[in-house]
C-alpha cells in the first residue's frame, strides 16, 4: 500500500532541491517542450545526456530513479513496437516478400520514442515529484495561475483543494491498512477467491474507511473554521516564495538547452524522427 | 509454561531509506499460557508493533516468534527436516512430503488469526455491519462456523462484553464509543482465540467504560483459562488485572517479570518515566516514615487490607 505512486519526495541536498518550486514547475514545462523539439539523431543524444545530468545534479540514488520507469515499462514496451512494424521508409532491413516489414527508419523511431518517454518521466520526476514536496509544489501552482484569478479562476479554491487531498492521501492510506489489518486479524481474505468474493470482501474496509472519511472532513471543516479561514482574500503566507538568482540561471540554462536542441536539430546530421 | 516465547525478534522501519527506523532491537520474552500480561511504556517504544506480529499481520525483519513452540513464520525449508520424521510424513515420497508440509504450514498460518485475536488500538473503526450482531459474526463467519454455532457465539461474546441482548440488532454506528468499544471486543472474543492481544483496550474510554471492557476481558479469561495480553499505559489497570508485567522502553525490553517484582524496581520504572501505581507509591511513603505495611500493595483494595491489618493490634 505504501508504494503508490504519489509524493515519493526524497529528502536530499542538491542544487535541484533548492530551486524555488515555481522555478521547477517551469523548468519542467520548458524540459517537456525540449524533450519535442528534438528531431535527429544528434539532439536526442544531447536529450540523452541532459536527462543523465539531471539525475546526476538532484543527487538522487540512481536506482530509485530509473526504477521510477518500471511502471511505464509498458508504455514504452509498446511505443517500440508499433513504431518499428508501423513506420514505413526507404531502408528495407526485411527480405521484400515477408508479410511483416521492418525498416531502419522504424529502428530508429523506435529508439527516439523510448529517449524521448524516458527523458520525459525522469525530467518531471526530478523537478518535481522527488525533490520538491506536494505542498510546496501546489503552493507553487496557485502561484503561477494566480493571474487567472482575473477571469474568476477560484485558483485559491482549487489548491486549498489540492493540498488538502495531498495532505490526507497518507493518512488514508495509513488508515486504510489499520482497517485491513484490523479485519485481517477477524479473519478476512482479500486476496482468494472468484472476482465477486473479492469484491464483496472489500465491504469491510470501505465502509470503515467512508465513515472515518467523512468524520475527518467535518473535524477538518470545523477546525479551519474556528482558525478564522475564509478563502483566499487577505489571507497572508507563512512561508512566502522567493525567487533567487540561480532561479533565473537555470531557467537560463534550460532555455539555452532548448535553442542548442534547435541547433543540432538544423545542422546535425544523421537518422531523422519522421 | 510458556505460550509465547519472543526470541531476538528485531524490527526496522523503511529498511535501507532515510527514514528507517527501528522498533524493536533485539527483544526476547516469554508469556506465560494462561496468565494475563500487562506491556507497558512510552508511545513509540514498539508495544503495537509487537503485538500485530504475534498474530502474523507484522512479520518481524529477523528473529522468531514461537507459539506452542511453533515458528508461526516458519517457511517449508525451516521445518522440513524436523517434520520428515514425524509419523504422519515419514511414510510419504519426497514430494508429497514436500506438499503434505507446505499445506500444513499454510493451514496454521490462516488459522493463525483465529488462534491469536487481536484487538487493536481505538478498535471501533473496525465495525462496518448493518447490525451488531452481523458485526460480531464477522470473524466466526469467516472461521467457517455452522450458523447455529455462530449464533451460540456471538451471544456469548456478548455475554462477556457485557452487552445487552437488545443492542445486537441496532446499528454499530449508532452505539456510544464504550459500546462501540466493546462491540469490536465482542467481535474478537466470539472467534474464541487462545490468546487475546488487546492494545490499548482502555484508551479514551471514561472510567465506568474502562472498567465494563477490563471487567470484560478478565471474565474471558478466566472462564476459558486463555492468555491474555494487555497493553497499557494505566498502571492501576496493570496492578488490577495483570500477573506478569513487561516493560519496554526504546525498542528494548527494560523489565519482565511478575507484577510483584517489576514494581519492586519501582526506582527504575520512575527513572525510565514510567509510574507506579499510585496506591502503592502511598504506600511506600508511608513505610518510608515507618509503618509497618506490607510492600506489595498494587490495589486500592490490597491497601485497606493491609492498614486493616496493621491497625488491628
Amino acid at each position: 500500500m505504501k508504494n503508490v505512486a504519489f509524493g515519493q519526495y526524497y529528502p536530499a541536498e542538491s542544487p535541484i532541491h533548492r530551486l524555488d518550486p515555481r522555478a521547477k514547475v517551469i523548468l519542467t514545462v520548458l524540459y517537456i517542450v525540449c524533450t519535442f523539439l528534438c528531431k535527429n539523431a544528434l539532439s536526442f543524444a544531447g536529450l540523452t545526456l541532459s536527462a543523465l545530468l539531471l539525475v546526476l545534479l538532484s543527487r538522487l540514488p540512481i536506482g530509485m530513479v530509473f526504477r521510477s520507469l518500471r511502471p511505464i515499462l509498458f508504455i514504452i514496451a509498446f511505443t517500440s513496437i508499433i513504431n518499428i512494424f508501423m513506420t514505413k521508409g526507404e531502408h528495407l532491413l526485411t527480405p521484400a516478400d515477408w508479410k511483416i516489414q521492418i525498416y531502419a527508419e522504424g529502428l530508429w523511431n523506435a529508439l527516439f520514442m523510448v529517449l524521448r518517454i524516458t527523458a520525459l518521466i525522469l525530467g518531471t520526476g526530478i523537478f518535481l515529484t522527488y525533490t520538491t514536496t506536494p505542498i510546496a509544489l501546489t503552493d507553487a501552482l496557485e502561484r503561477l495561475l494566480a493571474p487567472l484569478k482575473k477571469i474568476k479562476v477560484p485558483v485559491h479554491d482549487f489548491a486549498m483543494m489540492m493540498t488538502i487531498a495531498l495532505r490526507f492521501i497518507p493518512t488514508l492510506t495509513e488508515e486504510t491498512e489499520k482497517i485491513m489489518n484490523a479485519q485481517r486479524a477477524r479473519g478476512a481474505n482479500f486476496t482468494t477467491g472468484s472476482l465477486v468474493t473479492r469484491a464483496k470482501a472489500l465491504i469491510p474496509i470501505l465502509i470503515p474507511l467512508f465513515v472515518s472519511a467523512f468524520n475527518r472532513a467535518f473535524d477538518l471543516a470545523a477546525a479551519m473554521e474556528c482558525r478564522c479561514y475564509h478563502g483566499d482574500e487577505g489571507r497572508t503566507r507563512l512561508k512566502v516564495l522567493r525567487y533567487r538568482a540561480s532561479d533565473l540561471y537555470a531557467v537560463l540554462i534550460m532555455i539555452g538547452f532548448g535553442a542548442a536542441v534547435l541547433l543540432l536539430n538544423h545542422y546535425g546530421a544523421g537518422p531523422v524522427l519522421s | 509454561m510458556d505460550k509465547i516465547r519472543l526470541e531476538h525478534v528485531s524490527f526496522v522501519y523503511n529498511q535501507g531509506l532515510p527514514f528507517e527506523q527501528v522498533a524493536l532491537d533485539d527483544i526476547s520474552l516469554s508469556i506465560r499460557a494462561g496468565c494475563t500480561t500487562g506491556i507497558i511504556g512510552h508511545t513509540g517504544s514498539g508495544k503495537s508493533t509487537m503485538m500485530q506480529m504475534l498474530n502474523g499481520l507484522t512479520k518481524p525483519t529477523s528473529g522468531k516468534i514461537l507459539l506452542d513452540g511453533y515458528d508461526i513464520n516458519a517457511t517449508l525449508e525451516d521445518v522440513f527436516e524436523e517434520w520428515s520424521s514425524k509419523p504422519e510424513y515419514r511414510e510419504l515420497s519426497k514430494g508429497a512430503r514436500k506438499k503434505a508440509i507446505k499445506r500444513e504450514i499454510s493451514n496454521r498460518r490462516s488459522e493463525l488469526c483465529f488462534r491469536v485475536g487481536l484487538v487493536m488500538q481505538y478498535p471501533e473503526y473496525q465495525l462496518f455491519e448493518e447490525t451488531v450482531e452481523k458485526d460480531i459474526a464477522f470473524g466466526p463467519r469467516n472461521m467457517g462456523l455452522s450458523e447455529q454455532e455462530i449464533a451460540d457465539r456471538v451471544r456469548e461474546a456478548a455475554r462477556f462484553t457485557g452487552l445487552d441482548e437488545d443492542l445486537l440488532q441496532k446499528s454499530p454506528f449508532d452505539l456510544s464509543g464504550g459500546q462501540k468499544r466493546r462491540v469490536a471486543l465482542a467481535g474478537v472474543i466470539a472467534m474464541r482465540p487462545e490468546v487475546l492481544v488487546l492494545d490499548e483496550p482502555a484508551a479514551g474510554l471514561d472510567p465506568v467504560g474502562r472498567t465494563r471492557i477490563l471487567e470484560g476481558v478478565s471474565q474471558y479469561q478466566k472462564s476459558t483459562g486463555s492468555t491474555v495480553l494487555i497493553v497499557s499505559h494505566s498502571m492501576e489497570d496493570m496492578a488490577r488485572y495483570c500477573d506478569d508485567v513487561i516493560v519496554m522502553g526504546g525498542a528494548r525490553v527494560l523489565m519482565q517479570g511478575d507484577r510483584k517484582e517489576v514494581f519492586s524496581h519501582a526506582e527504575e520504572l520512575i527513572e525510565a518515566g514510567l509510574d507506579i501505581p499510585q496506591i502503592t507509591h502511598l504506600i511506600r511513603l508511608l513505610r518510608k516514615r515507618g509503618m509497618e505495611l506490607p510492600e506489595n500493595v498494587y490495589t486500592v483494595e490490597d491497601a485497606l487490607a493491609a492498614v486493616e491489618e496493621a491497625f488491628a493490634d
